[in-house]
């Protein structure tokens, strides 16, 4: 066994799979999490959630709990009195409690801040709160019917981060429309030769970070700081300086190490309800949830789609129409996002003559939905693939050459105004097709698919960070990057050393503390090594330059920086600063992105026990089309992480509900990948065309894998004989299919 | 009542409720806050400590129950001689991400080597499958195992 490979010094530290930063800390168990944090004089907080999903709220009772030994307050929504107290960084639809009314269950209601957690718990059991039942949307169905019950009322107001362009009114319970309009439809649909369609069915789903939404909230002399479990810790800081009516920089937000995120930690979560109960409460407050209380604070959007494609007798994929509802639940959280991405990958990347997209975003009184790795993409991916593979197989065509007949290469538009296709997507289906076999004998029962699609990756380019050495010739790097287990930190610490020529281990890279970590947007959207990494290498670039024209040399190495110091400053002191940004070169719209395009590519051999349905993922095949690879270690273990929840998004996850109760809100029933759920081969295949527009030509990963393995597994399956039109293909499913296949007598194919 | 055993190899006394859970034990009265908090249904193992060297989820597990016995937990392991050859791998095979199940998986990982249980890809797989990690797609954890069980992938 060989040692930890030493990382080379200076110029060549990109490139490398370095160590990982974090490993030491996190193995000896003393990476701090949010929950680790103790603030002294802090309290416990815990939230009463409604047990309705719909229902008014007659009356609330809290003079019992107020009583009780060890109680400090109980938060309402009539201690709010002086704020406009609604939050939502899409749309300000959602109170930091319930005001007269609660539209999901789990909901909450009231909070208690008591001595201990316990208590606090206790204290939950003495609110009596009246509720008056009412109607229930549970569904899509449910919502779009004409005499609905509106799940919000009132007009929608934008919340500081929509970013989508103008609000349109609401329609009912659509909260938001997305729409992609192009050729001439009908026409293309009327002179085609072959045409698939269907309608289909995508679960919501829990992100699952292990560690739940944790904060501890302190407020004091009109400052609020907040060590908080979040991605997007600059976000959340305006958030609250806008809902608590104080100047953004009286808000500090402390962001420890994440354990996971995936999405469920992006925007404002649990931080409103946190500051909340700490200002009335005078003391700081951690709110730590529980796993079932997570899985109401966001999910995955569930989604109905119907969707048609055209094809021509000459293999040529012609048309495509897509309707698309995304069940965003009571609140709006990253719906509007959610929808437009999703509309966004709906055609595919596939040269068409016309398609036509209606992708809308729904209220029902379910938990809210928001961000999972590779929304949009993942939710619709798998239903495209599915009918580019039905059409192939009409037209006697073989999927891959379907692919290499119809996909657009590098330079062709993807969308009016947007940016074009800036990777190589023949090539790298090509090699995801390799790995897994394809064209090779399969046994019975055994299926191979591919799936190629894009997701709209790198959010809004704003980021910035800062650089300073120190007299001894280190380096720290402050940069608003949350590292969330993707290995941010050692990325940069690369990054940084590649440019400043030193060991990478005489790089520190900090964590965000936003009275001191300038701002970067987000932590998301694939975007960290792209745009955040960037502005490290524009910061580590300032201040080599610095170095060079102190030294007089463009070669000087790291060993005579102290000296430089010393020559500079007159003493064995000072600090050099350098300082980077990135910003978007036009307007940072959204219809002018995205930044770059993240690659879904991969490819699935699937095995089907045909007595009971069990679907088996024997073989996977992931592209990471990373432009530039920094650490390419790191990058595997990107694709591994979404290959596996892939796994889980196309065979067992789902969030039950019933009549807008979830039914399944432990991790008893509900079910995410094991060990024992790892595929005999696992493939991720790393490509470096430099065609990225991060440091290096890199652009980011991490997330296609996802949406491409979900997708692919859904077109093994199809392809062993069993078409589905609803995930996660569970056993009862499959075989219930397997059934109605016999006696249409098309099993076995 | 009175609870009095060891921990990571000293002895501890303390008061404690009688219903409370071995993880709130070590975390909030021992600050060893390297067990972390997830399921509460023992179904993902962060809270994993090995009592008598034997793992056990202690959300589940009574800290009255570890009465005169002995409790390891990660802050304990790392000062092991073992530990390093269990970093070293963990390290050089990037089983990690954001960290919240290490500690957990790596007292499962240390127990099992120590029984000698681990001589196939299948066992380990196995073996682990009661530690969920939501990051790491489990690979480079599976080979850091099979390289310290010397199981070959």
């Amino acid at each position: 066994m060989s040692g930890i490979e030493e990382v080379r010094v200076g110029a060549g530290a990109v490139g490398q799979s370095a160590p990982r930063r974090d490993a030491a800390e996190k193995l000896r168990g003393k990476a701090q999490f949010a929950g680790d944090i103790v603030v002294p004089r802090m309290l416990h907080g815990k939230v009463l959630r409604s047990p309705h999903p719909h229902a008014r709220i007659t009356s609330i009772d809290t003079s019992d709990a107020e009583r009780m030994a060890g109680v400090v307050t109980v938060l309402t929504a009539a201690d709010l009195a002086d704020l406009d107290p609604y939050w939502g960084h899409a749309i300000r639809d959602r109170p930091v409690v319930a005001i007269d009314r609660v539209r999901f269950a789990g909901e909450p209601v009231a909070a208690v801040a008591a001595e201990d957690e316990a208590t606090a718990a206790a204290a939950l059991e003495r609110i009596v709160v009246d509720y008056e039942e009412l109607d229930v949307v549970g569904t899509i169905e449910q919502a779009l019917a004409p005499d609905a019950p509106i799940v919000n009322e009132g007009p929608l107001r934008p919340g500081l981060f929509h970013g989508l362009g103008e609000l349109a009114p609401a329609e009912g319970n659509v909260c938001y429309r997305y729409r992609l309009d192009r050729g001439e439809i009908e026409a293309v649909f009327a002179h085609a030769d072959f045409v698939v369609e269907g309608e289909y069915t995508f679960p919501a789903v829990y992100q699952y970070a292990m560690e739940t939404h944790t904060v501890v909230a302190q407020v004091e002399e009109g400052e609020i700081t907040l060590w908080a479990s979040c991605q997007h810790p600059f976000l959340v800081r305006a958030e609250i300086a806008a809902l608590f009516q104080v100047p953004i920089s009286n808000v500090r937000v402390v962001v420890p190490y994440l354990g996971g995120g995936f999405g469920s930690k992006s925007y404002t979560k649990m931080e409103p309800i946190a500051v909340a109960l700490a200002r009335k409460a005078c003391r700081p407050v951690r709110i730590q949830n529980r796993v079932a209380e997570s899985m109401v604070t966001t999910r995955r959007h569930g989604m109905r789609c119907r969707m048609r494609t055209a094809l021509n007798r000459e293999g040529r994929l012609l048309g495509r129409e897509v309707d698309c509802w995304f069940d965003t639940g009571a609140y709006a959280d990253n719906g509007p996002r959610v929808t437009a991405t999703a509309g966004d990958a709906a055609p595919g990347p596939y040269r068409w003559a016309a398609y036509r997209v209606d992708a809308a975003c729904v209220y029902t009184n379910t938990a809210p939905a928001g961000s999972y790795r590779a929304f949009g993409a993942t939710h619709l991916q798998w239903i495209g693939e599915l009918q580019v593979d039905e059409l192939a197989r009409r037209a006697g065509l073989d999927p891959l050459d379907i692919r290499r007949l119809n996909l657009c290469t590098p330079g062709e538009e993807l969308r009016a105004g947007g940016k074009p296709l800036d990777a190589d997507l023949i090539g790298d289906v090509e090699r995801a097709a390799e790995a897994v076999g394809w064209g090779t004998d399969k046994p019975p029962g055994t299926g191979r698919g591919l799936s190629v699609g894009l997701l709209a990756a790198g959010a809004h380019p704003v980021s910035s960070a800062i650089v300073r050495m120190e007299a001894d010739g280190n380096a720290v790097v402050l940069v608003g990057t949350t590292e969330v287990g993707q290995g941010a930190r050692t990325v940069f610490a690369q990054i940084a050393a590649e440019e400043l020529r030193l060991p990478a281990e005489r790089v520190t890279v900090r964590g965000t503390d936003t009275r001191f970590t300038p701002y970067d947007r987000s932590t998301g959207a694939s975007r960290s090594t792209t745009v955040a990494g960037l502005a490290v290498k524009r910061a580590a670039e300032q201040v080599r330059s610095q170095l060079v024209e102190i030294a007089g040399s463009a070669d000087v190495e790291s060993d005579s920086y102290p000296e430089l110091f010393v020559r500079h400053f007159g003493l064995a002191g000072g600090e050099l600063i350098g300082r980077g940004e990135v910003a978007p070169e036009g307007s940072g719209s959204y219809a002018e992105g995205p930044v770059f395009w993240e690659v879904c590519i991969g490819a699935a051999e699937v095995v089907i026990d045909e007595d009971t349905g069990r679907v088996r993922v024997v073989k996977t095949a992931t592209v990471a089309d990373v432009g530039r690879a920094i650490n390419p270690q790191l990058v595997e273990r990107q694709d591994e992480g979404g290959t596996l929840q892939g796994l889980g998004n196309a065979l067992y996850e789902e969030m039950v509900y019933e009549d807008g109760l979830l039914m399944n809100e432990t991790l008893l029933d509900y079910r995410v990948p094991t060990f024992e759920d790892l595929p005999r081969e696992m493939h991720c295949i790393i490509v470096e065309n430099e065609d990225g527009p991060g440091p290096y030509g890199a652009k980011g990963c991490g997330e296609g894998s996802l949406a491409a393995v979900t997708a692919a597994v859904a077109t093994a399956v199809a392809d062993a004989g069993v078409p589905m039109t609803e995930l996660p293909l569970t056993p009862e499913r499959v075989w219930r299919r397997i059934q109605e296949l016999k006696e249409d007598g098309i099993w076995p194919r | 009542m009175r609870l009095q055993l060891q921990v990571n190899g000293s002895p501890a006394v303390s008061e404690i409720e009688p219903q409370e859970l071995l993880l709130d034990f070590l975390r909030d009265r021992l600050g060893l806050t390297g067990a972390k908090r997830s399921c509460d249904v023992q179904a993902c193992g962060v809270c994993t400590v090995l009592v008598d060297g034997r793992p056990v989820s202690s959300c589940c597990f009574l800290a009255a129950d570890a009465a005169g016995r002995e409790v390891l937990t990660v802050e304990g392991l790392a000062e092991r001689p073992e530990f390093e050859r269990l970093e070293n791998a963990f390290t050089r095979h990037a089983a990690l991400q954001c960290g919240f199940c290490t500690p957990g998986m790596l007292l499962t990982v240390a127990a099992l080597l120590e029984t000698g249980e681990l001589t196939s890809v299948e066992e380990v797989k196995r073996g682990l499958a009661g530690n969920l990690c939501r990051c790491t797609g489990y690979r480079g954890i599976l080979e850091a195992v099979c390289d310290l069980a010397e199981v070959t992938t």
